[in-house]
């Protein structure tokens, strides 16, 4: 009895030497029906029925599936190995987190909202803080800036971390991923060491930070600098001139960035294609004006200049760290306006003005004259934008993230249609989205 | 952020083009707004994305806001961004009664016209303000609820939609106490 795999061979030959003839395919001299009737002639008594070749296969990606870095679910539209059309289906961890944030007083907000986008909770602190801030007219001392920016920026490395070793899980690179999780270990035990917390910390303020670094963190974050510097070296050795990685990310997901700025795509997937455009260079928020970086950018925008970009970030955000460990200005760390923010705990026991803020603040909040404000900053993902809504009570009229997550996701189709299903996989993981965050 | 005088020299400009498109502007707390009419906002949206001079290019975000008790009550906000001038300007389509409205199984939803032509980016974001505020963006490609469930009543957001909770169901209690949640 004939093997199938032979008869497969067979015609392989023979569409070889028809290409070779003409030189051109002529994919009309083999079709399907041909392909089964000789089958049926050579396994006698068999049936042999083929799907026909264009037929289109729906494909259900998700929810729970490890390459979604989430609940997230993917209807993907396949024609043999090739997506034809893409439709992100999201919600399921939507927790009404803005709709919640309504009925809390304004300082009690900002543990909600950090929990949106878990792996950058600093930047979300900050959005919304940021936002209040600037509702209520309140100075910021420059010591906090700087210590915000310094949590920021190693956040920022952390984030990049978690992504790094989830992408290059996707991509069969096991040992980059233990190494990446190493290392953001380590960034979370700085965070343990200022804060109290690894993650969701409740550090930033409405007016500053919550306390003040406490003694031996500079020495800890210099070692960390260190370790990390060696690391990247590590992950860039492992994937830089991987063969397999090269294959995988090479001129793949390229979207031109005219296109992206449409689509309103931004962060390091808008900087990969060519575009040099970042919030902290432009908007110039906090300290960032006063310290000294560059804006990595790439130049085709396939998924290696989006993992290089993101791996020169890393870079980039050590040196800021650096500069300022080395330039941190003395000074309190919270605004002293004690309707805003509260009175160092000392001074409950010996001040009656104190005790009564402390008092008041705790139990109603501050009232915030109506008004609306808009604060955007940039993310490891992209513009992350807080709106805040005052209607003149103690708690916020209605609170909006700008997700970069969630508007990214909108170019997962245009990244992905008419490439193979194999590279949605590594688009999907390059594009970095937080199903925290695009949910909410 | 356009100052205050800048704000003014748009709506000069914009009433020359489109009178009675912009109804007020505002400008609190260094950010820029004009607050103009909903049937219009296509019109003005365009004319800040393309006219020379503006070039608003960039869509950051459109959200919706609801004022209640307040009257307008609805408004959808959209924060446009040059990128040249790092220029932020709000623009606000307050939906004032009577709105144009469009009925939708056995409701009446207040209607504005979508951008998506205008701005592909605004797709998700119309969605999440229909799913959440029930404003119902014309012309919207694929106008589905995107973060509640497909059968959700309600529209979460307003501010007259409690915020309510599930009873946790345990089968414990069930067994001892039929219909316990009740």
């Amino acid at each position: 009895m004939a093997r199938v795999e032979d008869t497969l061979h067979d015609r392989e030959v023979r569409q070889a030497g028809a290409m070779g003839e003409a030189g051109t395919l002529r994919d009309e001299e083999i079709t399907v029906s041909d392909f089964t009737t000789e089958l049926s002639e050579r396994i006698p008594g068999v049936e042999f029925e083929l799907e026909p070749e264009q037929e289109m296969l729906t494909v259900n990606m998700g929810p729970h599936h490890p390459a979604t870095h989430g609940v997230l679910r993917l209807v993907v539209d396949l024609e043999g190995e090739v997506v034809k059309d893409l439709k992100p289906v999201i919600g399921y961890v939507h927790t009404g987190i803005e709709k919640s944030c309504e009925t809390m007083q304004y300082w009690k907000v900002i543990p909600f909202v950090e929990r949106m986008d878990y792996l950058s909770y600093f930047f979300n602190m900050q959005a919304y803080v940021g936002a209040v801030e600037q509702l209520t007219g309140l100075e910021v001392p420059r010591r906090a800036q700087w210590l915000r920016v310094l949590h920021m920026e190693l956040n920022r490395i952390h984030s990049h971390l978690v992504w790094l070793g989830t992408t290059a899980l996707d991509l069969g690179a096991m040992g980059v991923y233990f190494y990446c999780f190493r290392d953001r270990d380590r960034v979370l035990d700085t965070f343990e060491m200022s804060t109290g917390q690894r993650m969701h910390t409740r550090y930033f303020q409405i007016g500053g930070v919550a306390e003040d670094i406490p003694a031996g963190f500079e020495q800890k974050v210099r070692k960390l600098i260190e370790q990390l510097k060696t690391g990247i070296g590590q992950y860039e050795a492992l994937l830089d001139k991987n063969e397999i990685f090269l294959i995988r990310t090479k001129d793949v997901g390229v979207v031109p960035k005219e296109r992206l700025i449409d689509l309103g795509v931004t962060g390091p997937l808008l900087r990969a294609a060519g575009e040099p455009w970042d919030l902290r260079k432009e908007g110039g928020y906090l300290a960032y004006p006063e310290l000294d970086f560059d804006v990595p950018v790439g130049t085709v925008g396939d998924g290696y200049d989006r993992y290089r970009v993101r791996l020169t970030e890393m870079r980039e955000s050590l040196k800021i760290i650096e500069q300022i460990l080395d330039g941190l200005p003395e000074g309190p760390w919270v605004a002293d306006d004690r309707k805003y923010a509260l009175p160092p705990r000392a001074e409950l026991s010996t001040s009656m003005e104190s005790l009564i803020h402390h008092f008041k603040l705790v139990t109603e909040g501050f009232r915030v004259e109506p008004g609306e404000v808009y604060n955007p900053i940039e993310s490891p993902r992209g513009e992350l934008g807080c709106f805040v809504m005052a209607d003149g009570s103690s708690k916020p009229a209605r609170v909006h993230f700008r997700e970069p997550s969630f508007v990214n996701l909108q170019a997962l189709a245009d990244m992905t249609i008419g490439e193979y299903v194999a590279d949605l996989i590594q688009t999907l993981a390059m594009l970095d989205p937080i199903l925290g965050g695009i949910d909410r | 952020m356009p100052d205050a005088p800048g704000l003014e020299l748009i709506l000069a400009e914009i009433n020359r083009e489109h009178p009675g498109a912009v109804l007020d502007t505002s400008f609190d707390r260094e950010q820029a707004a004009l607050i103009i009419d909903p049937a219009k906002v296509v019109e003005v949206l365009t004319w800040l994305k393309e006219s020379p001079g503006q070039e608003y290019t960039f869509l950051s975000s459109v959200h919706g806001a609801d004022h209640f008790p307040l009257t307008p009550r609805f408004a959808v906000h959209y924060e446009l961004l040059n990128r040249e001038r790092y220029e932020r300007l709000r623009v606000k389509a307050v939906i004032a009664d009577p709105a144009k409205v469009m009925e939708v199984d056995g409701e009446l939803l207040p209607v504005v016209p979508s951008v998506v032509e205008l701005f592909p980016t605004a797709d998700f974001q119309e969605r999440e303000v229909y799913d959440f505020f029930g404003i119902v963006f014309e012309g919207h490609p694929d106008l589905r609820r995107i973060l509640m469930p497909e059968d959700y009543v309600g529209w979460p957001q307003r501010r007259d939609f409690p915020v309510g909770g599930e009873p946790v169901i345990f089968t414990r209690d069930e067994v001892t106490n039929p219909g316990w949640w009740q």
